[in-house]
């Protein structure tokens, strides 16, 4: 390897591993990062994936699986990038990110990450399942598929495939029907955003899906898109523009929020139970959207909002970013994030844990399994407990 | 990098993985390059060498077994808090099996009314931090300068001190019990617990304290009871600064003897320049009302130093609510090399003046922008004093530079009748060359009695 390559050449040897990174801002547990919290070793923590990286660049050390595994347990959460105090915190992720990129130009990753790429190029989705079954999570739903109206609703590759997401992908859509929103969807036709795409360093692939969503939303005349995925909700917003992109990205909470307080969503039935929420990474830490899903779980009747110990920026991520929710590197253990997670929210003493993302819905609610708590604690996306609010279950 | 030493006596390398494995679980043991990569390196200076097995137990009983096993192998055995000494005092200078001790973070106890904390070794600085700042918002410990990731236990084994070093001392002088993975394996307590009592005190029993300061050697504290303080309501930061060394003795003497301060710190750095060539004092002030904050601030910068002010040769800069956590210095990273190390040394106050001095002529002489600082420890019975040194870590001569300058303050640290605090070999051995030959014979029996087959942090405190 030659470091002079890196693009980061400049500041990776900068990190001193003080380790704030592991923190949230309120010091509370040293637990905040997701890969080390699941694996304790500092090889796991920001700092010690920095150091490695360098070391495998200047060939203290040799690429292994290990060291793959290591750099793919990053789960792009952003925790150190808010926490590092010092100049190189922007760039932190970048580095990540390239550091995985080298491995990928060399097709050295992780089998769970081959498999991964595998399945997006050839299926557009990370399952390996068909394009042609894209569309079935619309079911016998009365949605329309997208033909000039005001948004086009990006399910994305979690709430088209998976079971328990394509529930709350139908109660979203029947929601924006009850809130009188101009939308259609892609059905079979809509194809993987590649926020994960990126993050997992196979940014040439990256590139072609953006240009490829982006030119199939223009040959529609898409002028605004809402997103069930926080994550989708990151690409379209911030990563599709330098590819040309000029849409309208809302994640959905922003949207039910706006026709909440604009009367236009009637929140008539009365819901008495003590609700947390989960701030997904990809909508809170990357995108500072942490008051909208509370506005909304604020405006159903009936409804006490706690809050988890760490919320907001301090939020523990499910352990799901960078095609964790796929590849599933952190789990397996009571240390990994989502069990540690559901544990929290347990301890708040509420009944629903509340999410807004489809990544952190199945993580979690397989965490509450795996923890035996399904007696006490039920995950619900907000687009869920919204549809319940509506009266339309 | 020196590479992985193969264990000293005995024992099939595999056998004793799987002996680990059997012992912790295969999740925390490791023998794979990536971990004995990063754990080969302190943060510092120190030449990086790889350990055999990195091991991250969860309980005493698991320490206890690993050190059997090692006792039976003769295999060096290295405990690791949060890391952050900066001197190399985690290093496996003879490979052998790193104990992360992190995964030991539970607080297990806090005793409202008898004011302690019985943590587990791995409890972290912000930890403790955080828990009494959201569940016992009366009380407080006295939190050290380094990061929140560094351990309690691990500062206080190495006499660490903190914001509260002006009226408690050390905090090692805080700590009221000790539980400590013996070099043999027994599980051994000290203090009130050890007769079944509440781990409220250390005293009056037989004093064994022989497991703080010795970097491991002598045991793994596995438990800790610490005493916390009481914590006011209002808390924050008064700026005072004089322009003359000289007077900081003096400054000190009169603050300290107000008795209103919670901490007292001088600084001087070249950055940012308008605090090079000054002398900056944080006096850390609390009070539980407006009213007593004003009695506190008259009596420290009216009457105590009121007439430096007059004078014209100091200056009350205000006073700023709210305390600020340890932040890693910004400064640390003037290099954009991500390294710095600095040598502590407990010094009498009444050296300021020299250590100031003398240390911006080591900074001046390799290159490098001074800082330098005093901590005012007890009622200036002595100082912590540093002299920090930044490094580019991808630069090999400015960690050279940075070395250097350690060893030349090392030595500028004992010249000037001080002590070196955790030093690292090299200024163990400046140490050891001075110590008392009693004092030294001592200490060598002491570790030949605890430590019979030598495998407690070797290179560490090593008595020729």
């Amino acid at each position: 390897m030659n470091i002079t390559d890196f693009k980061y050449e400049e500041i990776i040897h900068r990190c001193f591993r003080c380790g704030y990174c592991k923190f949230p801002v309120n010091w509370m547990d040293v637990n905040n990062c997701p890969a080390y919290a699941r694996y304790r070793m500092e090889t796991y923590s920001c700092g010690g994936r920095l150091w490695l990286t360098r070391a495998w660049l200047t060939d203290a050390i040799q690429w292994s699986d290990h060291l793959a595994h290591i750099l793919y347990s990053c789960t792009s959460c952003k925790n150190c990038e808010i926490k590092c105090p010092l100049g190189i915190n922007v760039d932190i992720i970048n580095m990540i990110r390239a550091a995985k990129g080298i491995m990928v130009e060399k097709g050295r990753i992780p089998k769970e990450a081959r498999d991964f790429l595998e399945n997006i190029q050839v299926h557009g989705n990370p399952y390996g399942i068909p394009k042609s079954k894209r569309g079935d999570w619309m079911g016998a739903t009365s949605l329309e598929i997208y033909k000039n109206q005001e948004y086009l609703y990006h399910v994305g590759c979690v709430g088209s495939h998976d079971t328990r997401v394509q529930e709350a992908a139908r109660k979203l859509g029947r929601v924006l029907q009850r809130g009188g929103v101009s939308f259609g969807v892609l059905g079979r036709d809509e194809r993987c955003d590649g926020n994960e795409v990126k993050n997992m360093g196979e940014e040439a692939l990256f590139e072609m899906m953006a240009q490829e969503n982006i030119a199939r939303f223009n040959k529609l005349g898409v002028k605004k898109i809402v997103t069930l995925s926080p994550h989708s909700y990151n690409a379209l917003k911030n990563d599709y523009p330098l590819y040309g992109s000029n849409f309208e990205i809302l994640h959905y909470t922003r949207l039910l929020l706006n026709l909440i307080e604009k009367d236009r969503l009637h929140l008539n039935v009365n819901i008495p139970v003590k609700v947390t929420f989960h701030d997904p990474c990809f909508l809170g830490r990357w995108n500072s959207e942490y008051d909208a899903p509370r506005r909304i779980l604020a405006a159903i009747p009936g409804v006490k909002l706690v809050e988890m110990e760490r919320s907001r920026e301090n939020a523990l991520c499910c352990g799901g970013g960078g095609g964790n929710f796929c590849m599933d590197l952190l789990g397996g253990s009571p240390d990994s994030s989502a069990r540690r997670r559901v544990r929290e929210a347990l301890a708040t003493g509420v009944a629903i844990l509340a999410v807004a993302c489809p990544k952190c819905l199945t993580i979690l609610e397989d965490a509450v399994k795996v923890e035996g708590l399904d007696d006490r604690l039920i995950v619900k996306d907000i687009a869920e407990i919204v549809d319940e609010a509506c009266g339309t279950t | 990098m020196r590479s992985a030493s193969s264990p000293q006596e005995g024992g099939n390398p595999t056998d004793i993985y799987q002996a680990l494995i059997d012992i912790v679980g295969a999740d925390h043991v490791s023998n794979r390059q990536e971990e004995l990569y990063i754990y080969s390196w302190d943060l510092g200076t120190t030449e990086p060498h790889r350990p055999d097995w990195v091991v991250s137990p969860r309980t005493p009983e698991e320490i206890q077994k690993i050190i059997f096993l090692a006792n039976v192998n003769k295999i060096p055995v290295i405990p690791l808090g949060g890391g952050l000494s900066l001197a190399g005092l985690a290093v496996p200078f003879r490979g052998g099996i790193l104990l992360d001790l992190k995964r030991m973070d539970t607080i297990i106890e806090v005793n409202d009314r008898a004011r302690y904390a019985l943590l587990e070794c791995g409890v972290s600085q912000g930890q403790l931090t955080s828990y009494l700042e959201r569940r016992f918002p009366g009380l407080t410990h006295s939190e050290p300068g380094a990061p929140p990731a560094a351990t309690v236990a691990g500062n206080v084994a190495i006499h660490g001190q903190g914001d509260l070093g002006h009226p408690y001392g050390f905090n090692s002088d805080m700590v009221n019990g000790l539980e400590v993975v013996l070099p043999t394996g027994e599980i051994c307590r000290f203090g009130a617990c050890s007769i079944g009592a509440k781990w409220f005190t250390q005293h009056p029993l037989p004093d064994v304290g022989i497991f703080l300061g010795w970097t491991g050697t002598t045991g793994i504290i596995t438990k800790i009871s610490l005493r916390l303080f009481p914590r006011k309501k209002i808390r924050g930061t008064a700026i005072f600064v004089v322009d003359n060394e000289e007077q900081v003795p003096d400054v000190f003497h009169r603050i300290t003897h107000t008795q209103m301060a919670e901490d007292i710190v001088a600084f001087s750095q070249t950055i940012p320049p308008y605090a090079s060539g000054l002398q900056h004092f944080t006096i850390n002030l609390a009070a539980d009302s407006d009213k007593e904050l004003e009695f506190k601030q008259e009596l420290i910068f009216d009457d105590a130093l009121g007439d430096y002010i007059r004078r014209g040769d100091g200056g009350y800069l205000g006073f700023t609510r709210g305390l600020q956590h340890p932040q890693i210095s910004k400064t640390a990273d003037w290099r954009k090399g991500g390294g710095f190390e600095y040598v502590g040394s407990i010094m009498p106050v009444s050296q300021y003046p020299e250590c100031y001095r003398r240390g911006r002529e080591i900074s001046e002489r390799h290159g490098i922008p001074y800082t330098v600082l005093g901590r005012c420890i007890g009622a200036a019975h002595a100082m912590m004093f540093s002299w920090t040194y930044a490094f580019n870590r991808a630069d090999q001569e400015t960690m050279r530079h940075a070395k250097d300058a350690m060893h030349e303050t090392d030595e500028l640290a004992l010249k000037l009748g001080g002590t070196i605090w955790k030093p690292g070999l090299y200024g163990q051995s400046l140490v050891m060359s001075r110590l008392d030959p009693n004092t030294l014979t001592l200490m060598k029996k002491l570790k030949q009695l605890l430590d019979p087959n030598g495998i407690m942090n070797p290179g560490n405190w090593e008595v020729p």
